[in-house]
């Protein structure tokens, strides 16, 4: 940032937080009134104290796609009182006729003990009006659920716990309060985006009512964004609810329905050093096509039975996981109707005994 | 098996995403070393490629004099990518991309090139076992729009069983209406209408296409946006700079036909518009066209009063000594070459009839500005003339095209204190601070509408004739007047001779 208004206070309240925040405002109007605060977006980070200047990077890198007002809650065990700090900053000093858009960002530092009413405390540091999204990396679920009338949003990633299943199961729940974006639905957008294109033109789409296998290769710690994958498709193309997985092979398999037909869904563990999907397959009738993770995009592959495989790369630039978090909260603007029947479909697969 | 509604059917894997698919897709650049493939078209491509957004299969082919072979054109794609592109490029997609790009040397009337072209399409689809769909870039002189569309005929490159063949050409889109008739015909004894992309940048970028969605998605505007309530318009395309090096194009050409008989005319429609049934092609093209058919093309006897033209002189700017036009390299001493054009429309039809729309642009000007302004009738009776009010005017609605997009309405608001004293204030909604993504280049949201078949920020060829129509008759009366044509300060708003446009006290808006 090459300016910023700061504002700080220890043992502080909410009221004193928004007086400061209208302060800084008016003084960075002072300096220049080419100075406007962004209204897009608030967002509310829930993290534990000691871990704030990790989160606090991983929301700076996320670049353009910053909330307009970020309230960041630091949980410090013991604490009772409210310290707060606050910036309002823009991210280059104004040129002759342009505007600069601020962003503004509050971090305070509370105890447990204000959790369970949270509410009251973010509240008046609110952008009133604009959409509001609730994140909670460290998994302080009493806090997000202190807040679901105040927020439409919730930014969770269900690749982050340490149990696929609960994690669906908990956002199941959150889904009927509010907007869910799972970070690990975000990841697999490029793969669905993909096989969409894939069976677009009219003279292949008759082709996606007779596949009958889908293999998911993912990393192990990515097990939802992978399911999920599944379940989108299997949503998608009104296959009955999966059967729950069984392992079998060093995989996990399950079965979908389409009328009398059996359609092999399997989930294929692969060693690769970034979290995420690692390649994806549909079979059809003994032919197959693929796509994996390659160089400048998706190695793709299509393999006719008699014939020679073609290959190409479908291009695209990885995110990275700071681009997952920057698109997981551009997300929260829009609304994707297909991740709640692809939750569901995928919460039936990973049943009770889910795979760690 | 799929039932035949299955099959028939939309495909259910696009529903929640933001990314359509788009057909595998060869593009051809016709002109691909010139300065727009450069600055503008590759950097384009490679954004899309960036984002994932360029069919899942893709080819890339440049056409254009230079020899310098496949190699050579890469190397300048990533040179130009890596000068003009909006992000810096991921090395391992610029190679992919570079890698499905292919060059052929030869110029725009040579067989020989037209058969690699073939050949190379043949290559193409072998490879994927598919039928790409073709897609035509003219970006060239506008003299080889009809040799390239002939040839492509002759070769039958113009049809592809089983895909789509598209042809996407630059402005200008003729000279005047005898030119712009005839390229039509010559383009449209080869190509269907539906295959012709006749691009204007302007309409790809985000605000234009939001003057329809605030029209038409807002019910505060809709009462108001008529005759009874709207008093004039203006719409501004201002530079503040010269021609530079552009002396060779922008002599043959001058403000009207560079800038007002597409870009701006594009603008008024938008404003003029009825809302179209639905948001696609031909609906949208249809009340276009139908607003500019409204406008009575001015007699030539009738253009001194409704038209204004004139050349920037030499000064000093921002401290800095500026050639005029006439010293600037390139442009004849004796040069009649409008930098200036400002005309008074009128849309004789039942919402606007009697509304005057006031179109301006200029090179050299006081500001770099493109808006539309849409000013309101005064109210009836102001009962605030007490001493301390300050320059109270009539509401106007800004829409603010570029630098910053956005959209402002001047109200007029009570002075703190205890007098009833009042004065204008603006209520500004800014693209920059209301949405956290960056626009995409005009280009890149064009070509990939153009991929997809989508035709509806394009000029249909009725709409490009309409429009030449409206202009000839200025065209005419210009070049029938001899001797110099006045001049204006540089850095200025323009020539005091526009303001006898206006009607009624209306004034330009200040640059």
């Amino acid at each position: 940032m090459s300016s910023e208004g700061v504002w700080s206070a220890q043992d502080t309240s909410p009221a004193a937080v928004e007086a400061a925040l209208r302060q800084l405002l008016a003084q960075r109007h002072e300096e220049s009134d080419a100075y406007v605060p962004a209204r897009v977006l608030n967002l509310i980070a829930i993290v534990d104290r000691e871990w704030k200047g990790e989160v606090h990077n991983r929301l700076e890198r996320v670049g353009r796609f910053h909330a307009s007002r970020t309230i960041l809650c630091a949980v410090e065990h013991g604490r009772t009182t409210l310290d707060a700090f606050a910036t309002m900053s823009a991210d280059h000093d104004p040129k002759p006729g342009e505007i600069v858009a601020l962003e503004e960002r509050v971090e305070l530092d509370l105890g447990s003990v204000h959790l369970k009413r949270l509410a009251t405390i973010v509240d008046p540091l609110l952008v009133p009006d604009l959409m509001t999204l609730v994140w909670s990396p460290h998994q302080h679920d009493e806090a997000v659920d202190e807040l679901l009338e105040l927020v439409q949003v919730v930014l969770i990633d269900t690749v982050t716990s340490p149990e696929p299943s609960a994690a669906l199961r908990r956002s199941a729940e959150l889904c009927k309060s509010a907007y869910v974006v799972d970070l690990a639905w975000v990841r697999s957008m490029p793969w669905r985006e993909r096989i969409a294109a894939m069976v677009d033109p009219p003279a292949y789409r008759p082709l996606i009512y007779r596949i009958d296998g889908m293999t998911v290769r993912y990393h192990p710690e990515s097990t939802t964004a992978a399911v999920l994958l599944l379940g989108w498709l299997a949503t998608r193309l009104g296959w009955e609810l999966p059967s729950p997985f069984e392992p079998e092979g060093g995989m996990l398999c399950s079965r979908a329905r389409r009328g009398d037909e059996t359609i092999a869904l399997r989930l294929e563990p692969a060693s690769q050093d970034v979290p995420g999907l690692a390649g994806v397959t549909l079979e059809l009738e003994g032919n197959s096509f693929s796509l994996d993770r390659g160089p400048g995009g998706l190695a793709a592959r299509l393999h006719v039975a008699d014939r020679d495989d073609s290959t190409w790369v479908v291009m695209g630039a990885s995110r990275g996981e700071a681009g997952i978090l920057g698109e997981g909260i551009r997300q929260a603007l829009l609304r994707d109707p297909t991740y709640a029947p692809a939750l569901e479909a995928a919460t039936a697969m990973l049943g009770a005994a889910a795979p760690a | 098996m799929a039932t035949i509604e299955q099959q028939t059917a939309e495909n259910p894997l696009t529903e929640g995403l933001e990314r359509l698919p788009v057909h595998p897709t060869t593009l051809v650049i016709f002109g691909a070393t010139g300065d727009l493939s450069k600055r503008k078209l590759l950097p384009a491509i490679y954004n899309l490629a960036h984002e994932g957004a360029l069919p899942e299969r893709f080819n890339l082919i440049g056409v254009s004099r230079s020899d310098i072979g496949d190699d050579g054109f890469r190397e300048l794609a990533r040179e130009s990518i890596g000068e003009f592109s909006r992000r810096a490029p991921d090395e391992r997609v610029l190679d992919s991309l570079l890698g499905r790009i292919r060059y052929v040397g030869r110029s725009f009337d040579d067989e020989e090139g037209y058969e690699q072209l073939c050949r190379l399409f043949d290559e193409f689809d072998d490879e994927a076992g598919i039928a790409f769909n073709r897609l035509f870039y003219l970006s060239t002189a506008p003299s080889f729009f009809p040799v390239i569309a002939q040839k492509l005929g002759e070769k039958n490159l113009n049809r592809r069983e089983g895909a789509d063949v598209r042809i996407i050409i630059e402005k200008p889109f003729g000279t005047d209406l005898e030119s712009a008739l005839a390229l039509n015909r010559e383009v449209l004894s080869v190509f269907d209408e539906s295959q012709v992309f006749r691009i204007d940048h302007y309409l790809g970028k985000e605000t234009v296409q939001n003057l329809l969605v605030l029209r038409f998605a807002n019910a505060l505007f809709e009462p108001l946006w008529n005759r009874s309530y709207i008093d004039n318009v203006q719409i501004t395309a201002a530079e503040d700079i010269g021609i530079g090096t552009r002396a060779g194009y922008y002599d043959t050409s001058g403000a009207l036909r560079d800038l007002i008989q597409n870009h701006m005319l594009q603008l008024l429609t938008l404003i003029c518009m009825e809302p179209p049934a639905r948001l696609t092609a031909n609906p949208v093209r249809d009340e276009k066209t139908k607003v500019l058919r409204a406008i009575t093309p001015p007699s030539v006897g009738d253009v001194d009063t409704m038209a204004v033209r004139a050349q920037y002189a030499g000064g000093t700017v921002h401290g800095r000594d500026v050639p005029g036009y006439l010293e600037e390299e390139g442009v004849p001493d004796d040069s009649v070459t409008e930098t200036y054009a400002a005309i008074k429309l009128k849309v004789n039809n039942w919402r606007w009839a009697g509304v005057p729309f006031y179109l301006r642009t200029g090179k050299r000007l006081a500001r770099k500005t493109t808006e539309i302004a849409v000013t309101l009738k005064p109210v009836p009776h102001l009962a605030f003339q007490q001493e301390g009010s300050l320059g109270v005017q009539p509401n106007q609605l800004i829409l603010a095209v570029q630098p910053n997009e956005g959209v402002a309405l001047s109200l007029v608001a009570k002075i703190p204190g205890a007098r009833m004293a009042v004065r204008p204030v603006n209520m500004e909604f800014l693209y920059g601070t209301s949405f956290m993504s960056q626009s995409p280049e005009a280009y890149e949201r064009l070509i990939l509408d153009t991929m997809r078949g989508d035709a509806t920020l394009f000029a249909r060829n009725d709409e490009v004739e309409a429009a030449w129509t409206i202009v000839d008759p200025i065209l005419e009366a210009w070049q029938s007047q001899r001797g110099p044509i006045p001049q204006y300060e540089p850095g200025s708003p323009g020539p005091a001779e526009a303001d006898a446009l206006m009607e009624q006290g209306a004034q330009w808006r200040a640059l």
